[in-house]
């Protein structure tokens, strides 16, 4: 879309320049004030009359009182990734509305709370006021509802302008709140009334339309965490420790719900996995390594300061070999600031957590459904190798609501690795905790309580029968075997998903949840300088040889991450040689925001040569390239 | 000449058919006279006497020259040697993943009192099922000889040190904190500290036994209060207590008021003989008490300090099923493909 809109703000736009489902909603609110449902119930009207679309919750770290923005964005083409620019604003915070609406790129549209006088900034915008506060007073007369309700006056506002039907955007509020009929009756008043007042004192001036389309059918809205969560139940998880943190949180709290709901035995009413929110990670993961060792599917979820707090107990489960399931939902940095913002931060820790020789195994889901199948692999992959499993997810996709198929229901049973049976006893002869008896580093494990020999369980110092050593060649001979073990999980974890184009001499490499980004920023760069490009998109480390063989085949290669460091570009350098290694290159996006597609083809085409330096577009943004290679 | 065939005296067993051999671990490789090694041969008799099945005991520690005794008994039972401070999420995780185990977890006075202070507050305030030991020197053997929280004001290093902070009073914190089974003893009092374990393993909640352990290398000298000689002079018995297990049938006989009888977990009973009439280990207050008026004296209370032979332990109040987590079949861990549907359905 062209960022210089010819619009004539006081006329309705003729049909021949309408923009039709393919536009972004910013709603500025105030953390706290309710906006929550007023956005969800946007989001999935669009959803229902068959649009893509996909939301996402910009918050503050606070409860109540700062700033907060949703965004929306409709697209025809289906791109779901965030959208740089915004088309459509809802001014509804005093304190970030002027830069706002400085922000905007000139022919877009404004709803504003009508004292903040936004009409007066600039000419160059289309400006609706709306009076929400004489309004509200006609929803309700308790003053403390007024301030709930108030907001979903807005979502009749833009249900008028924006050609939302009314029916549709009430089945989404029945759908919220279907358990709340006193609030669902007061807030459909509250829709209604914007509507109607739009009706009847509004000129509809800006091009942005919704039409319904088809390509929703039959889809759901999740969030990650959410699907994370029913991978884990699926996966027949049955210990979980955890200790909140945002924007993890969610996940074990959802897994909760559905437990309580569907892991409670018929018979007898009891559970059939154990819960505990711990005092601290540190515990959450030494329960998990507990329940592990005793043969319990067992599973942590986090973020970045509970990583950093899990470094000692991830290194032993490494070390002596007890699986665990660890989810990492990525933020910014430590401490305050911007713990509620998303990021790729925690890549290269987490490949290596702990002191000593540890490398562990990440599942890097870049879709909610992936979220949901990866949880189920992760418990697989723990089991079956005997250590602790991340999954690292982020803020973006964890806690924001994505469109997908339906999940489908499981078609392998689960994979409880090599625990020691008595036929396998006799198969081997002798049976030793440490020892590799099939040659790929995996060795046996029994399990205290149940069927099998005892054994001591130590970090470092064992040789092969789980016996106290301190010899270096036992040492060195278990390290060996370890890597080993590594190597086999190479040929287990999921393998990259490889979009090859005859003839493209760049390729484009991401994970997780830059994805969404990078499908988009692929057809930009076609578009707009007729550049092609192949795509390979990780799913795991330990890298499998897909990645080598895809740089191969290109020139130059761009790995785009959400950090700073390059931290996959530092992973690959560990494992690649040095003449893949000179044909990377880094398009890096650490602002804090999902990476946008506009950022991605821009940091390509600058280090192409096909543009110029990218310039920050606002304050709140910011683009870093970054050149990778020797 | 005529033989005369020999029949070799049969060899001792308990209860199950154990011989004591059973119960033994590796060779020790603590300091001689270590008092941690005097804990395991204790530990040994117990679960001897007591006829536990060693494959359904799991032993756990954190790190230091007492965490890692637990490779000194029981060594057909799996064992977890963790990190420092930390042996309590481990067990936690264990006895919930298999609440058949019965757990025995061994910590050093530094294990739990500095490092693992935080996970040994909310272990009692979970009332696990599992036998929580410290063997207590009052340093860091395993670091050489540093003064740990539990060392008391005054007492002496070696190198002349004096430590000058307050003890933390173990026993005292797990008491108020929720343990429902609290004792502390003395490594060098066999008679005590089995009846002690014995009655432990009949408990079911947390055990938490501070067991006095003098650190022979680092800690015994002149001028400690965690020296065997000190112990000594300062251990005072609470009082008398007859341990009766649940498979023998024995009656003791008392005067009435004399004595506080309690029923365990598993049937057993204990009778705990009141000194001078006052102390109830029934009662939260009185321990305390107790607790406070011996340390004011410059002495250390031993004994069975409190017992609550009836409150929830940890698995019971999660609900958990009857089977063990860990051995339960992937038809009661995976819901039918309906309970799936029906999410998709509500997400329309
Ligand atoms: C995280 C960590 N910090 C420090 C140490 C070093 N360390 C090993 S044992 C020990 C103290 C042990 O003292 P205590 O628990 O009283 O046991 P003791 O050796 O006296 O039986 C320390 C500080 C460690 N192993 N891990
Ligand atoms: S150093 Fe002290 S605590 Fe450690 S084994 Fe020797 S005597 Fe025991």
């Amino acid at each position: 879309m062209a960022t210089d809109l010819q619009v004539a703000p006081h006329a309705e736009v003729p049909a021949s320049q309408r923009i039709i489902n393919d536009f972004s909603i910013q709603v500025a609110t105030v953390n706290g004030s309710g906006s929550q449902t007023a956005n969800l119930v946007l989001l999935r009207s669009i959803f229902q009359m068959g649009v893509p679309v996909s939301g996402k919750n910009l918050f503050p770290s606070n409860i109540a009182g700062l700033p907060t923005w949703y965004t929306i964005r409709a697209s025809r083409h289906g791109y779901i990734a965030r959208k740089k620019e915004i088309d459509f604003l809802v001014a509804m915070n005093p304190e970030t509305a002027r830069e706002d609406v400085l922000a905007l790129e000139p022919g877009r549209a404004v709803v504003y709370d009508e004292p903040l006088k936004l009409n007066a900034l600039r000419d160059d915008l289309v400006f609706y006021p709306v009076p929400f506060d004489k309004l509200v007073v006609e929803v309700t007369r308790d003053a403390k509802l007024r301030r709930l309700v108030r907001n979903m006056i807005y979502d009749g506002v833009l249900a008028r302008l924006l050609n939302i039907d009314l029916q549709e955007m009430e089945r989404a509020l029945g759908k919220q709140l279907a358990r709340k009929a006193k609030a669902l009756v007061l807030n459909k008043g509250a829709l209604e009334l914007g509507f109607k007042h739009t009706d009847e004192h509004l000129e509809k001036r800006d091009p942005f339309y919704l039409e319904p389309m088809n390509e929703t059918g039959g889809m759901v809205l999740i969030e990650g965490n959410a699907a994370a969560a029913l991978g884990c139940m699926m996966a027949g998880v049955t210990m979980v420790a955890w200790y909140p943190i945002t924007p993890s949180s969610s996940l074990c709290e959802t897994l909760i719900d559905y437990l309580r709901k569907y892991r409670m035995d018929k018979e007898t009413g009891k559970a059939t996995f154990a819960v505990i929110q711990a005092e601290d990670e540190i515990a959450a993961l030494g329960m998990v390594l507990g329940a592990g060792w005793a043969g319990a599917r067992a599973m942590t979820s986090t973020s970045g300061p509970g990583i950093s707090l899990m470094a000692e107990f991830s290194g032993l489960a490494y070390y002596a070999e007890i699986p665990a399931v660890i989810f990492d939902i990525q933020r910014v940095g430590p401490s305050t600031g911007l713990p509620t913002r998303t990021a790729q931060g925690d890549v290269a820790f987490c490949a290596a957590l702990s002191h000593g020789d540890t490398k562990h195994l990440l599942m890097l889901p870049a879709t909610v459904e992936e979220c949901y199948t990866m949880a189920m692999d992760a418990f697989d992959l723990a089991e079956r190798f005997q250590t602790p499993v991340f999954v690292l997810s982020d803020l973006d996709l964890g806690m924001n609501n994505w469109m997908a198929r339906p999940f489908s229901y499981p078609d392998r049973p689960i994979d409880r690795g090599k625990v020691l049976t008595e036929e396998t006893l006799a198969r081997i002869g002798e049976w030793g905790r440490y020892k590799d008896v099939d040659g790929d580093g995996i060795p046996y494990r029994t399990l205290p309580g149940q069927w099998g020999p005892g054994f001591f369980t130590r970090g470092s110092g064992h040789n092969a029968k789980a016996q106290y050593t301190e010899r270096p060649d036992d040492y060195t001979r278990n390290m060996d075997r370890l890597a080993r073990k590594f190597e086999t999980a190479r040929g287990h974890v999921p393998k990259p998903v490889v979009d090859m184009r005859d003839g493209a001499a760049i390729g484009i490499i991401a994970y997780g949840s830059s994805h969404v980004a990078v499908e988009e920023s692929r057809d930009q760069l076609a578009a707009e300088a007729n550049v092609q490009t192949s795509y390979l998109r990780l799913r795991a480390f330990p890298f499998t040889p897909e990645l080598g063989t895809f740089i191969d085949r290109h020139d130059r290669v761009y790995v785009v991450e959400q950090n700073r460091d390059a931290q996959m570009v530092m992973l690959m350098r560990q494992e690649l040689s040095a003449a893949r290694i000179a044909k990377l290159r880094s398009v890096l996006h650490y602002n804090g925001l999902p990476v946008d597609a506009r950022s991605v083809t821009d940091g390509i085409l600058v280090q192409e040569g096909l543009k110029g330096e990218a310039q920050p577009e606002t304050p709140r943004e910011n683009v870093v390239s970054m050149v990778g290679g020797e | 000449m005529s033989s005369t065939a020999v029949t070799p005296p049969p060899k001792k067993t308990n209860r199950i058919g154990l011989e004591t051999q059973v119960y033994r671990g590796s060779k020790t490789t603590l300091c001689a006279g270590c008092g941690h090694n005097a804990i395991s041969e204790r530990i040994i008799d117990a679960f001897y006497e007591m006829g536990v099945d060693p494959r359904r005991v799991a032993k756990l520690s954190g790190i230091g020259c007492s965490s890692k005794s637990p490779a000194y008994f029981l060594g057909s039972s799996h064992g977890f040697n963790a990190v420092h401070g930390r042996m309590p999420s481990v067990a936690t995780g264990a006895l919930l993943a298999n609440r058949d185990l019965l757990g025995i977890g061994v910590s050093g006075d530094g294990d739990t009192g500095a490092i693992g202070i935080g996970q040994f507050v909310h272990l009692m305030r979970r009332n696990l099922p599992l036998i929580y030991i410290i063997e207590d020197n009052g340093c860091y053997g395993l670091t050489k000889g540093q003064f740990s929280p539990t060392a008391d004001v005054g007492s002496k290093l070696k190198n002349g040190v004096v430590n000058d902070l307050p003890p933390i009073d173990t026993c005292a914190l797990a008491i108020e904190l929720g343990a429902t089974f609290v004792a502390r003893s003395f490594s060098g009092d066999k008679k005590q500290l089995l009846a002690i374990l014995k009655a432990a393993i009949g408990h079911r909640g947390t055990c938490m036994i501070d067991v006095l352990s003098p650190c022979v290398t680092f800690n015994d000298h002149e001028g400690s209060t965690k020296s065997y000689a000190y112990a000594k002079d300062h251990d005072e018995p609470l009082g008398s207590f007859n341990f009766v297990p649940f498979f023998e049938d024995i009656s003791v006989e008392y005067e009435p008021g004399t004595t506080v009888e309690v029923t365990l977990h598993d049937g057993s009973r204990l009778l705990l003989h009141k000194v001078d009439g006052g102390f109830d280990p029934t009662s939260k207050m009185d321990a305390l008490r107790v607790l406070h008026e011996s340390a004011a004296r410059g002495e250390f209370a031993t004994g069975v300090l409190y017992v609550e032979p009836n409150k929830p332990d940890f698995v019971t109040v999660l609900n958990v099923v009857d089977e063990p987590l860990a051995s339960l079949p992937l038809e009661k861990l995976r819901p039918p493909k309906a309970a799936l549907d029906e999410i998709m359905a509500s997400l329309t």
